[in-house]
């Protein structure tokens, strides 16, 4: 008799109650909160953003120290399509996510040769090569002064993008939700599992049968593809391009947010970003040296103690508070 | 031409020392420390301080530089480092940037965020001038000698003495040397420390050069990485020369072609990595 | 028994104090400074400026209160973040004046809010020509680089230097401030015999000293934003003895910035630059601006981004007393056109053809004054406009 193992999976795929209420939050957030829609927006690129690093560290275990790579090709390719006239949005990001993707298939050549420490280092390295690129061609990036002058044409021809964020707002959690949606039917597929076996015992999996790097290559493209689509969210919605999208602390903090949210979940990654942007939006305005300093603290504590970040935490209460619920059931 | 292979030796020994610590931890301990670069920018404040507030002079400082650095560096390693000694690279990754963090924002809170003041002693400064076109800084003089008189005691160290075979066992299979009796841990800790006091010399003598202000760890972490990677980690006489050849290719890229800028030094660190990611000198790990 | 007449007169006054009511509103500054990062000083010495604007002269005018609310845009080069502070200040603090702007991208980035917000714009430091092209209602109370940069190449050529080499910082203001002083120094007729561009964050310039060495010009004209460079370049200039075999040191003032001229130390003796504003300009206002400064801040020198906060602040105050304490942006910037003052650094005026600030360039030189290090001026270039627009 075969074990029925696509039984906890099919389960596993099916959409939640939670993950329901969940997705009420942004919509929620737009009548409550109106006056901010603009850090409300950048939480959403961020998400989106961490979401692609959670597809390659999270399920797949590659550790990147370099993903804002992708994030800042993306948002340049946005820009130079939008300055050179091509300002519509939707063909804006899909030039984003296919120079990001391009970019993401050439380096994972690279990033799969050597073990896990090489690897970081290679991340480490592409970003860091990236950005002295665009720092020294000034005439194509504008270079620490960043590209301006862009000019993004209205949503599907009517939505204009303004000051008071609106049209950005909804635009970015669109599209974050129909990424996120894309993603989780990826990872609860027989290619997103076998991406968690990859990462639990890369050795074992060729005798199952699977081809280990071009499992590792189709990801890696795939992250790199959302994280340039999540760059160039940002420029469509700020109409400017920083050198700031390739700098490595854009890519460390981003693994700390990855991390303090929980890895391998997606929403890990989701409320991660939802935690970290309020508590620096809210934390930074006190003292700049002490959010860096509480920062460094609670990495520390959570690298120490907790994990498996807030999703665990969350896990652990879900899973405390079932059992009590179910003793309970059981004594009446 | 030979004041800029001169020059590079110098920048090369500066990058050496802070960064051997750094590649032995790796080699050693298997541990991915991206803090390194605070020890090194701890030693430069304490050598700052003794200097600018209390008036020690510059060649006196650098002994207690060494010995607060791995004093400080014990201190870590026995409370908080030796936690994540078998922990996954990311997990050491994301820890040291935390150290990282607080370390910058203790420092700002401190000295402020300004570039600290260094006063060079007279006989440390000024430039004399060789036949052959050859330029010589005194300073740069003096950290040749010092770095490569502190490579040779290292590399005698590792060879000569009991406490280098244990290291050197230690760094090539841990199992079987603690299998033989040897203390791996005292190993550990010991070289913890070695690692940072010569961080923190490091940093106090590139104070110089490097200048000091609390945003150092970020700013230097990628060259100290990158000769690890091009030298290998673990491995001291790789460092000291993948330490000279990115300091002079630096250097002289810098002096002929500024226009490539850091290109060159990433560029070299990616294709060691990419043809030979055990780095130029390292041996294929055993794991 | 109030008669017909009080009743009116009284009515009357009422009126007139209501209408004065919308005035006594506080008048909410919205500042963007990067308080954090790698120029978090540029962020303290603006604020400090500002506040002690405030301290000293005051904090009502028009008839009404200044109230400020800063934004730290750290890391002060991430456009985004600017803009979105920006976006905030005005739709959820509801400001009437965004000010502020350490740095090139941020001015660059926030232009766009100001125009379509229709508020006023003051920048107190970000120096690149551009910047007031980017809005109708910015105007700049700090400097630009090509205005601070010509009159040392007039001075070079005038003064026996016939070549030279330069060396600035790969950026927005490096970019200006090389392309200014060639422009001038060879139409003065001198010739520019090397250049180079380093990177912004480079931690050692010993190979470009060697090859300035072995090029052998008369004089290098430097620019480098005030750091940890700057302090790098001079010691090296020293100790190979550039400054010995007789290669002179020409530059803008933010080489010498009182903020890190002491962390440089002796080795800037003798340094020739162009600059908007000294620590030691010998003037009542300045005087009156240096003591309340030391007692303000004790631990900081006075230099040109605090005075650029002040100013700033000084343009706001009196464009609010001009038209009442209306802030709305067409009637501050109308307001704020040929306004004429004498500020610490000396006598300045907005031009009302580009809203640009136009002031006397110092020619000065690196003394020790008293014990301290000073820039101590012996030329000058008055009512300079930025020549980087023509």
């Amino acid at each position: 008799m075969t074990a029925n193992v696509a039984g906890p999976l099919r389960e596993a795929a099916r959409w939640k109650k939670a993950e329901f209420a969940f997705w009420l939050l942004p919509v929620a957030a737009y009548f409550v909160f109106p006056s901010d829609l603009a850090l409300l927006s950048q939480i959403a690129i961020t998400a989106l953003f961490a979401l692609s690093l959670d597809l390659i560290l999270g399920y797949a275990g590659i550790v990147s120290l370099g993903h804002a790579a992708f994030f800042g090709t993306g948002a340049y390719a946005a820009g130079l399509l939008a300055r050179a006239g091509y300002g519509d949005p939707l063909l804006g990001l899909a030039a984003a996510a296919g120079v990001a993707g391009a970019l993401g298939f050439v380096t994972s050549l690279l990033v799969l040769r050597g073990a896990d420490l090489t690897r970081l280092m290679v991340t480490l390295g592409v970003g860091l090569v990236l950005f002295e690129a665009a720092n020294k061609l000034t005439a194509f990036t504008g270079g620490l002064d960043g590209l301006q002058g862009i000019e993004i044409k209205p949503l599907l021809g009517t939505f204009a993008f303004d000051m008071f964020g609106r049209t950005a707002y909804v635009y970015s959690v669109a599209v974050l939700f129909a990424v996120f949606w894309l993603a989780r039917r990826i990872v609860h597929s027989p290619f997103g599992i076998s991406l968690q076996g990859i990462r639990l015992n890369a050795a074992r999996m060729p005798a199952l049968g699977t081809p280990v790097n071009a499992r590792l290559m189709a990801v890696y493209t795939l992250a790199a593809a959302i994280a340039g689509v999540a760059g160039g969210l940002l420029t469509q919605t700020t109409q400017f391009v920083s050198i700031d999208v390739l700098s490595f602390p854009r890519s460390a903090e981003l693994l700390l947010i990855l991390v303090l949210g929980g890895t391998g979940s997606l929403y890990g990654a989701l409320i991660g970003a939802i935690v970290f942007m309020t508590a620096h939006h809210l934390l930074a305005g006190l003292n700049p040296q002490y959010w860096q300093f509480w920062l460094g603290l609670v990495l520390i504590f959570v690298v120490l103690f907790a994990r498996d970040g807030l999703m665990g935490a969350l896990r652990r209460l879900a899973a405390r508070w079932a059992s009590r619920f179910a003793t309970r059931r059981r004594v009446a | 031409m030979l004041t800029v292979l001169f020059d590079g030796i110098a920048a090369g020994v500066l990058l050496f020392l802070i960064s051997v610590g750094l590649s032995v931890t790796l080699g050693l301990m298997n541990f991915v420390n991206l803090a390194h670069g605070a020890f090194a920018m701890l030693g430069g404040y304490v050598c700052v301080g003794l200097l600018n507030r209390l008036g020690v002079p510059f060649l006196a400082t650098l002994p207690i530089v060494m010995l607060v650095s791995a004093a400080v560096g014990v201190l870590l390693e026995r409370t908080l480092y030796w936690r994540l000694y078998g922990a996954t690279h990311l997990d050491q990754v994301l820890f040291s940037i935390g150290l990282v963090f607080v370390s910058i924002s203790t420092a700002h809170f401190f000295f402020g965020a300004q570039q600290q003041p260094l006063q060079l002693p007279p006989m440390l400064s000024g430039q004399f001038h060789l036949p052959g076109g050859l330029d010589v800084g005194v300073y740069r003089l003096f950290l040749i000698v010092v770095g490569l008189g502190l490579a040779a005691a290292l590399q005698w160290m590792v060879v000569g003495t009991k406490f280098g075979a244990t290291l050197r066992a230690a760094v090539d299979n841990p199992r079987a040397a603690r299998g033989l009796g040897l203390d791996v841990d005292r190993v550990f800790v010991a070289t913890f420390a070695l690692g940072s006091a010569l961080a923190g010399l490091g940093g106090a003598l590139g104070v110089e050069m490097l200048g000091l202000d609390p945003e150092f760890p970020v700013r230097y972490i990628v060259y100290f990485l990158i000769v690890v990677a091009v030298g290998g980690s673990g491995n001291i006489k790789g460092s000291l020369y993948a330490s000279l050849i990115l300091g002079i290719c630096d250097v002289a890229g810098k002096y002929w072609l500024p226009q490539a800028g850091a290109f060159f030094i990433y560029g070299v660190m990616l294709a060691t990595l990419v043809f030979r990611p055990q780095g130029l000198f390292g041996r294929v790990a055993a794991k | 028994m109030t008669s017909n007449k009080t009743r009116i007169a009284t009515l009357a006054l009422a009126a007139i104090f209501s209408s004065g009511a919308f005035a006594a509103d506080p008048i909410k500054i919205g500042m963007v400074l990067p308080m954090s990062g790698p120029f978090a000083a540029y962020g303290k010495q603006i604020e400090h400026g500002v506040r002690l604007y405030l301290a000293t002269k005051g904090d009502t005018f028009g008839g009404r209160k200044v109230e400020l609310i800063i934004k730290d845009d750290s890391p002060g080069t991430a456009g985004d973040v600017s803009k979105r502070l920006a976006q905030e200040l005005v739709v959820k603090d509801k400001v009437d004046i965004l000010a502020g702007f350490g740095l090139t991208p941020s001015a660059f980035a926030v232009a766009p809010v100001a125009t379509e917000a229709k508020k006023p714009m003051v920048v107190m430091n970000a120096a690149t020509s551009a910047i007031t092209t980017k809005s109708n209602y910015l105007v700049r109370a700090s400097m630009t680089l090509p205005q601070n940069t010509a009159p040392i190449a007039s001075w070079a050529a005038k003064n026996g230097i016939k070549n030279v080499f330069t060396l600035v910082a790969d950026f927005g203001p490096g970019q200006d401030a090389e392309a200014q002083f060639k422009k001038t120094f060879t139409a003065a007729g001198g010739k520019i015999v090397g250049e180079v561009r380093v990177p912004v964050a480079n931690p050692d310039y010993g190979p470009f000293l060697q090859k300035i060495k072995d090029t052998k010009p008369d004089a290098v004209f430097l620019f480098l934003p005030p750091g940890a460079g700057t302090i790098a370049f001079m010691k090296g200039y020293t100790e190979r003895g550039l400054a010995a075999s007789g290669i002179k040191l020409i530059a803008t003032g933010d080489l010498p910035d009182e903020e890190i001229i002491d962390a440089i130390g002796d080795a800037a003796l003798g340094l020739i630059t162009s600059f908007h504003y000294s620590e030691a300009h010998k003037s009542p206002e300045n005087a009156a601006y240096v003591a309340a400064y030391a007692k303000a801040y004790p631990k900081d020198r006075p230099n040109f981004m605090s005075v650029g906060g002040y100013d700033g602040m000084h343009l706001i105050a009196e464009v609010l007393n001009k038209t009442g304490g209306d802030a709305s942006a067409e009637k501050f910037i109308e307001a704020a056109k040929g306004m004429k003052w004498i500020s610490p650094r000396g006598p300045v005026s907005i031009d009302p053809a580009t809203r640009d600030i136009v002031q006397t360039i110092y020619i000065r030189k690196v003394e020790k004054v008293g014990g301290k290090l000073q820039n101590v001026e012996f030329d000058q270039v008055p009512d300079f406009k930025d020549p980087g627009k023509e």
